[in-house]
């Protein structure tokens, strides 16, 4: 199967790994990402449905894969976000949709019909995690990790839909399936300080702390995270435990680690 | 209160698309914020600080630049009221007039490190600036 990818800026530059493992597992599970042509960077964050402007590179990107007739798959939590709050703003809200339109003055209108799945999502209810532990050639025994979710995946719930943004279990799952342990923290939801870590590092600072501290409390021995400035904002912070992609523990437990890493 | 508060409040109102007015001053969505501690006002106090029309002190406040788009008081207000839009929209009345901006790009390069992605600096910029 194909799907349209949308890598996003900081997959290729300080994330350029989490690409590279996300892009190889892919093919292990029989998808291939194809990216998208000349995409544009999401923004990061996602504001008002009053700057329109600002959503622009989202609706390219998901115009693209609509007429490729394919799902739009990210793997960067942020890219994910803007990506989905844009496509629902141009199903339900029709007044956004139509400047939108008016503004791009392309032969034919989006209106958003465009599936958008984050990776994990894609893993789940595309591929299936049935399939995924069968595709295990390494399992991660005893290994202690907590998923951390951060914001972004989760909310707001009412549009994402990703699962139960206050016990969700997606991340858990997918991580049992690999054949690790997992470490389930009340904090997986909760911010780590986010791009404010750039004015007010110390900010960042303790929010982080708070997060992993409780993980580590709870007998985990990394952290798993989808999102670039999670891992950041997590990394810098915490000397105790590491925290890792996702994708590097899935391509570990697929047995393409070693090659990715040389890739 | 300024008759042009008034009108700014109301500007904010219907460019956020939130009704204040739904608001039962529970405090939850402060209660959840991460940014809590280092907001002056806190998104309970966006709420009805513009319903009153008591904009000035939130046009001029840099609370504005520490809410992070985390949409936890959106997810956990149990009346649905979505303070971080009102936060936005009054975050975009500021930047909007003219010369109005948080952050330079000659004030990135000090900020940066060798591993900040390029995600911070991108949702930095778009939140700090038009
Ligand atoms: S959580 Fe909702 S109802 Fe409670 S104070 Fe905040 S905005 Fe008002
Ligand atoms: S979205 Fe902003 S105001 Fe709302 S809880 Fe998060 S940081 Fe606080």
């Amino acid at each position: 199967m194909k799907v349209s990818y949308f890598p996003g800026c900081t997959l290729k530059n300080k994330a350029k790994i989490l690409d590279v493992y996300a892009r190889r597992c892919a093919e292990v599970l029989g998808v291939t990402l194809e990216e998208i042509d000349n995409w544009q960077c999401c923004g990061g964050v996602f504001t008002s449905k009053d700057e329109p402007g600002s959503k622009l590179s989202s609706v390219r990107a998901l115009k693209f894969a609509f007429e490729k007739s394919q799902p739009l798959v990210s793997v960067c939590s942020a890219c994910h976000n803007v990506l989905k709050q844009t496509n629902h703003l141009m199903q339900s809200d029709e007044a956004f949709c139509t400047k939108v339109n008016r503004y791009m003055a392309e032969d034919s209108a989006y209106d958003g019909s465009t599936q958008v799945y984050h990776y994990l999502e894609l893993l789940r209810d595309v591929v299936g995690f049935d399939k995924i532990r069968e595709a295990v050639v390494n399992p991660l025994k005893g290994r202690k990790i907590a998923p951390y979710y951060g914001c972004l995946l989760l909310r707001p719930s009412s549009v994402m839909q990703m699962d139960d943004p206050e016990n969700p279990t997606i991340f858990e799952d997918l991580l049992r399936a690999l054949g690790a342990e997992v470490v389930v923290s009340s904090m997986r939801n909760e911010c780590c300080g986010g791009y404010v870590t750039m004015e007010k590092p110390e900010f960042a600072k303790k929010k982080s702390l708070d997060i992993t501290s409780n993980m580590q409390a709870m007998g985990a021995d990394m952290i798993a995270t989808a999102c670039p400035l999670c891992k950041y904002n997590l990394d810098k912070n915490s000397d105790a435990i590491p925290t890792v992609y996702f994708t590097e523990l899935l391509a570990e437990a697929l047995g393409v680690k070693e090659e990715c890493d040389n890739a | 209160m300024h008759n042009d508060s008034r009108k700014i409040a109301d500007e904010i109102i219907l460019r956020s698309g939130v009704n204040p007015r739904r608001c039962m001053k529970c405090g939850k969505c402060s209660g959840t914020c991460p940014a809590y501690e280092e907001m002056e006002y806190h998104p309970h106090e966006f709420v009805y600080m513009v319903e009153s029309g008591e904009v000035e002190p939130l046009l001029n406040s840099k609370s504005l630049y520490m809410c992070l788009s985390c949409f936890a008081c959106v997810d956990r207000c149990p009346r649905g009221v979505e303070p971080a839009k009102l936060v936005e929209a009054v975050r975009n009345a500021y930047l909007r007039q003219q010369d109005n901006k948080h952050m330079n790009a000659d004030d990135v390069p000090a900020k940066l490190d060798d591993d900040l992605p390029q995600q911070a600096i991108v949702s930095a910029f778009r939140k700090y600036r038009k």
